[in-house]
């Protein structure tokens, strides 16, 4: 049985879901990442009975690989239908792994105003953290070598299920 | 076999350099596009600033006047965070008679990322690709009667958002034709994205037949260029033209090729009627027609900001 096997996503995701109704404070906002976190926030705005639509945020514009990388194709993706000034706000994403993603998203966030708070709620902690950065809630737990990338899938009745590459 | 590459793509096939639409795919085209969509909405942002270039010196080469194109460029890169130098050669080095390489390599010597170059003699752009250090981009902000890639890729902008898809458009370019780098530009991009009817509208002395060779359909009578049409583009008509004694005068211009009320009713109710500025005034465009419900020449310079910073964030992200 390979590591991902033990990955149930959706178990997984109803524990997220436990976690972000004690993490969102009244007033709160829920923000996923492009694109595994925006469909989380988008499932858990849902269950959880929000009004409005949750917030889109893409990490592409403040990248710190852009001079190795360039700029991928369809960056288009941040939506925020509200204004996050003196707001708190839930940060939603699939994997927790470097930490570099949410560092670039929050810098984008930044560019819409300035928060009250910022609190970060993942599916799975990969470890291998490269900054100062840990989620409020992470239900799962998994080690990767280094050079795989583990992201969430949503098909098409929008159950999730994890891929490895 | 030897084959040349395309100067303007690295080895794997990625743009480094925008120095003309012609030979570009129009996957390349489209990404430009798409990224552009991205940038305009970061121009509406509170802070209206990303960090792509942040740490970078781009140098706007302007060895030909143009205030506004040098602007949007100057805009483009200051919201990438990018350092800009403009410098006025013309009135410069040039002048005392240093030669183009020269200039560059000294501009070189001063940590250049970036050079953004308006030059009169067509290919300019080009010398300096070749022979500038493997690090630095080029970006063509219009040669001679050659290329103004951002322009036309900012016209397509444009009419990507009114019209959403190229393949089943008519599409007008009225005026000097044969001169401009702007239609020679709009023409190339037009049929890489498929637009399936292309006109090239004014008179003998302007649109010569043999354009034809570009795959446009050549119109001498106004009538029959613009009728049906779903975008019409203007081109200025250029003063020294009128002395060349390629024109009898402005006013007859006017009256046969000059943009009226009356001629837009032959284009399509939801035609739109587009400009690369500077614009003059009831020389080849009516005042009712530029202010006018079909008019997006504003709009094309709001876009030109976002398309410039889609142009160098990508050529910037690609390395030779």
């Amino acid at each position: 049985m390979s590591a991902i096997d033990k990955l149930d996503a959706e178990a997984l995701y109803r524990e997220l879901l436990r976690g972000v109704r004690g993490l969102l404070k009244p007033d709160g906002l829920l923000v996923g990442i492009w694109s595994g976190g925006a469909w989380l926030a988008e499932r858990l705005h849902q269950d959880l009975g929000l009004a409005g639509e949750a917030g889109v945020i893409s990490s592409a514009l403040h990248r710190d690989d852009f001079s190795q990388r360039g700029l991928s194709a369809g960056a288009d993706h941040t939506k925020l239908p509200f204004e996050i000034q003196g707001r708190h706000i839930v940060l939603v994403d699939d994997v927790l792994y470097t930490g570099r993603t949410i560092r670039a998203a929050v810098n984008e966030l930044y560019d819409f105003g300035r928060p009250a708070s910022v609190t970060l709620a993942v599916l799975v902690d990969r470890g291998g953290r490269e900054l100062p950065i840990c989620a409020a809630c992470a239900p799962g737990t998994i080690e990767l070598p280094a050079g795989q990338r583990l992201s969430l899938a949503r098909d098409d009745v929008g159950k999730f299920s994890f891929e490895i590459r | 076999m030897f084959v040349r590459r395309n100067p303007q793509l690295n080895r794997n096939d990625e743009l480094i350099h925008l120095l003309s639409i012609e030979g570009l795919p129009a996957s390349i085209l489209t990404h430009i596009l798409d990224t552009a969509g991205t940038f305009l909405s970061v121009n509406e942002r509170d802070v209206k600033k990303v960090p792509l270039l942040r740490g970078k010196s781009v140098f706007n080469l302007f060895f030909e006047n143009s205030t506004r194109t040098r602007t949007t460029f100057e805009i483009a890169a200051k919201r990438l965070s990018a350092d800009v130098i403009n410098l006025d050669i013309a009135r410069s080095s040039t002048a005392k008679g240093e030669s183009l390489l020269d200039t560059i390599a000294n501009l070189s010597a001063m940590h250049a990322d970036m050079f953004v170059v308006r030059h009169s003699e067509s290919g300019a752009p080009y010398l300096i690709a070749q022979h500038c250090a493997p690090h630095v981009h080029v970006v063509n902000a219009g040669d001679g009667r050659h290329s103004h890639p951002t322009q036309g890729l900012l016209d397509m902008y444009t009419i990507r958002h009114y019209k959403k898809d190229f393949r089943n458009l008519v599409v007008a370019i009225v005026g000097d034709i044969v001169h401009s780098r702007v239609a020679r530009s709009d023409i190339h991009a037009l049929t890489t994205l498929g637009a399936p009817e292309i006109r090239a509208v004014g008179p003998k002395t302007l649109v010569p037949g043999d354009l034809k060779e570009m795959g446009v359909r050549v119109c001498h009578d106004m009538a029959e260029g613009i009728t049906g049409a779903d975008v019409i583009i203007m081109l200025r008509l250029q003063n020294e033209r009128m002395s060349g004694g390629m024109l009898p005068s402005a006013g007859e211009y006017f009256k046969t090729f000059g943009l009226s009320p009356e001629k837009l009713a032959l284009a399509k109710p939801d035609a739109i009627v587009m400009h690369p500025g500077p614009i003059n005034r009831g020389v080849e465009i009516d005042s009712a027609v530029v202010d006018g419900a079909q008019s997006v020449i504003l709009p094309q310079v709001t876009f030109g900001i976002a398309v410039r910073m889609a142009v160098m964030s990508i050529i910037a992200g690609n390395s030779a």
